[in-house]
């Protein structure tokens, strides 16, 4: 849903390896002004040319929001993924040009809550110290369970402790140390909310432990990036214009139709606003759906594209532009 | 700015009125010959220099008069004004959208001066001047959205986002189309919305919804709504609707030209960076028919709007009783000639 959203003009400021996994990046505005202010738990994606492919990937902001000259992300090295991490580890250096979005908030505090718990595990940690950075000031309870597996590759546990002193707990896996997370969530006051950011396995754990011992949805809150979706070239007909375009790699279907001067209705250009909804006239092959607007149903059915995000794959697709 | 601020009244004697700038830059909200409801969002980026888009927040030439209604409004009825708690920080996100936007693009009339957390802020037009800390309650006189909602021409809800819905839980409403803050408070987004006709079955809300959840900081967006108004009446409020609600039974085709106003909102939404919450700026633009006439696209195109509406939509707005009266009126100035697309009158 970040995609097509307003975009910043920064330069890499700092790059600091944090351990053997994990590099920590400060942008800065490229003209010099101070970054928007943003709240805890946002991410921004961050643009990537790499070598021609371009890489869009959200990374949660992890420092202090309040701290407008400056963002900084935190970037573990993922050998086996599509290569977002392994550009920015490799190739993103100090005084670089770069582009991201404006800070998006899909992992926000609850502003209700009368305390925050806080349970990260891994690079998970890293929405959270936003979060802290923000609560503090204003007098809001929050506690800290931070799960890693070994103490080296523990990153920023010393400069959390320094800051929160015994309102963060820290379990090492490597020396048997484990969250007791139904002690944890038996003991928390009313009014309590929750937050989980970390693996897979991690997330399904909370939410179902929760969910068995009785907290309310709506105070359970979770966060997990999933991959952007892969894009292969395929072809596409327009049977109002009459025009045959081809769409690129790295380019979605209203931008090819643009290219080719077919004027396509949008509005938010992130598959959410519905403004761009086209009609398929007929679909040999398969519609991969990205947006969060058509209904399951309308999705299976093949009748209707969100040509700002989803793409295709498979022997011809004719749109009604 | 090459214009002053009216002395004028929207209430009693309703001295209120249009100056030939003022009505040249009204937002005509109809951009084609009819009337339906759809989710008409676009981008609140700059418009027309001159026009209510120019800038983020527009400050014209009934500033004054509005801020001293609002004031009246709120001695009469505290209550128009709330914040729940947890939206305080939503009202300093909201104070420092607006002084920034004004400060930048109204520099002669406003001032910001920021060091840190200690901000000056200064409004010569109301001849304001403040000192305060930012984020620290204490240091001004109202709550941050009551401060500078009482220097913003304009009303402002303010909605919380949680559970995928919008909750309205902060506001400060004295020029609404009658709807009530008091008894809308706490509602999520379908509640508050309840009471329109035909939009609900159109789907218009769900998208709607669907859409403000994942609005973005940076990208405000806009849209009109619209009513008809007896009177130059900014306070149409269900809690004074025994003082205004009879006025529609007063107008005849003698005063209609007089009397009879549309009423305007244009409303933005903004992505709130701190609180992640969205402001929703409703912006009251009135003008009464013998004005609006003066623009002869505006004249011929509203006379086939409010012919044509649906009632359902004319008797919500209030209007179905007059408005045979109000056709008959708006037909002297439609001879039929095609409009333009689009809303400028001059295009």
């Amino acid at each position: 849903m970040s995609v097509g959203a307003p975009r910043i003009d920064v330069t890499v400021a700092e790059v600091v390896q944090v351990n053997d996994l994990i590099k920590r990046f400060r942008f800065v505005r490229t003209d010099g002004g101070p970054m928007p202010t943003f709240s805890g738990g946002a991410h921004v994606v961050v643009d990537m040319d790499d070598h021609g492919t371009r890489r869009m990937n959200p990374y949660s902001l992890m420092s202090d929001p309040g701290d407008v000259s400056g963002y900084e992300i935190s970037v573990r090295r993922d050998e086996a993924g599509r290569g977002g991490s392994l550009y920015m580890h490799r190739h993103v250096t100090p005084g670089m040009a770069m582009q991201i979005s404006y800070p998006v908030n899909l992992f926000p505090a609850d502003a209700r809550a009368k305390k925050h718990l806080f349970l990260a595990g891994g690079i998970g940690i890293t929405p959270f110290m936003s979060l802290m950075a923000q609560l503090q000031p204003m007098g809001q309870r929050f506690e800290l369970h931070y799960a890693v597996r070994s103490l080296a590759l523990g990153a920023y546990v010393d400069r959390l402790r320094d800051a929160y002193a015994e309102r963060v707990h820290i379990y090492v896996d490597e020396k048997g140390e484990a969250i007791d997370l139904k002690s944890l969530l038996s003991t928390q006051p009313l009014g309590t909310h929750l937050y989980v950011c970390g693996p897979k396995g991690m997330i399904d754990w909370v939410k179902a432990t929760a969910t068995g011992m009785g907290w309310p949805k709506n105070t359970v809150h979770s966060e997990e990036f999933l991959a952007p979706p892969v894009g292969q070239p395929f072809q596409v007909e327009l049977a109002a214009s009459g025009k045959s375009i081809k769409v690129g790699a790295a380019q979605s279907i209203l931008e090819a139709m643009e290219a080719a001067g077919v004027d396509a209705p949008y509005l938010c250009r992130g598959g959410a606003c519905g403004q761009c909804e086209t009609a398929v006239v007929r679909c040999d092959g398969h519609i991969h759906h990205h947006d969060h607007w058509l209904s399951d149903d309308e999705k299976a059915s093949q009748t209707k594209i969100m040509p700002c995000v989803s793409r295709f794959e498979g022997k011809a697709l004719v749109l009604d532009r | 700015m090459g214009f002053e601020f009216n002395t004028e009244t929207f209430r009693n004697d309703f001295t209120f009125r249009n100056s030939p700038r003022a009505i040249a830059r009204f937002p005509f909200p109809f951009d084609r010959d009819d009337y339906m409801y759809s989710v008409n969002m676009e981008p609140h980026v700059p418009g027309r220099p001159g026009s209510v888009f120019e800038h983020a927040f527009d400050v014209d030439e009934h500033y004054l008069a509005e801020m001293r209604d609002r004031d009246l409004v709120l001695k009469e009825d505290p209550l128009r004004c709330q914040s729940l708690p947890h939206m305080e920080m939503a009202g300093w996100d909201l104070l420092e959208l607006i002084m920034e936007s004004k400060a930048r693009d109204y520099p002669d009339w406003f001032e910001l001066h920021r060091q840190g957390n200690k901000w000056h802020w200064i409004n010569k037009p109301m001849q304001i001047e403040q000192k305060f800390t930012f984020l620290d309650s204490s240091t001004l006189p109202y709550g941050p959205m009551e401060y500078i909602t009482r220097q913003t021409q304009g009303d402002f809800t303010l909605q919380d986002q949680r559970d995928e819905n919008l909750w309205i839980e902060a506001g400060m409403v004295t020029t609404q189309a009658d709807w009530s803050l008091d008894f809308d408070i706490g509602m999520g987004f379908h509640e508050w919305h309840a009471p329109v006709p035909l939009a609900h079955e159109k789907g218009v809300f769900d998208r709607a919804l669907k859409f403000l959840l994942k609005l973005q900081h940076g990208a405000p967006v806009r849209r009109f709504n619209w009513t008809m108004t007896v009177d130059p009446l900014l306070d149409t409020s269900p809690e004074n609707y025994p003082k205004w609600g009879p006025t529609r039974a007063e107008i005849t085709p003698e005063n209609v030209g007089q009397r009879m106003h549309l009423r305007v909102e244009l409303q933005t939404l903004w992505r709130l960076p701190r609180s992640n919450a969205i402001a929703f700026p409703i912006r009251c633009y009135l003008i009464k028919f013998d004005e609006l006439v003066t623009q002869p696209k505006w004249a011929r195109r509203l006379h086939r709007v409010v012919r044509d509406l649906h009632p359902d939509l004319a008797a919500y707005k209030g209007f179905l009783r007059n408005r045979d009266t109000m056709v008959a009126y708006l037909s002297q100035y439609d001879d039929g000639a095609p409009t333009s697309p689009g809303w400028w009158p001059e295009d």
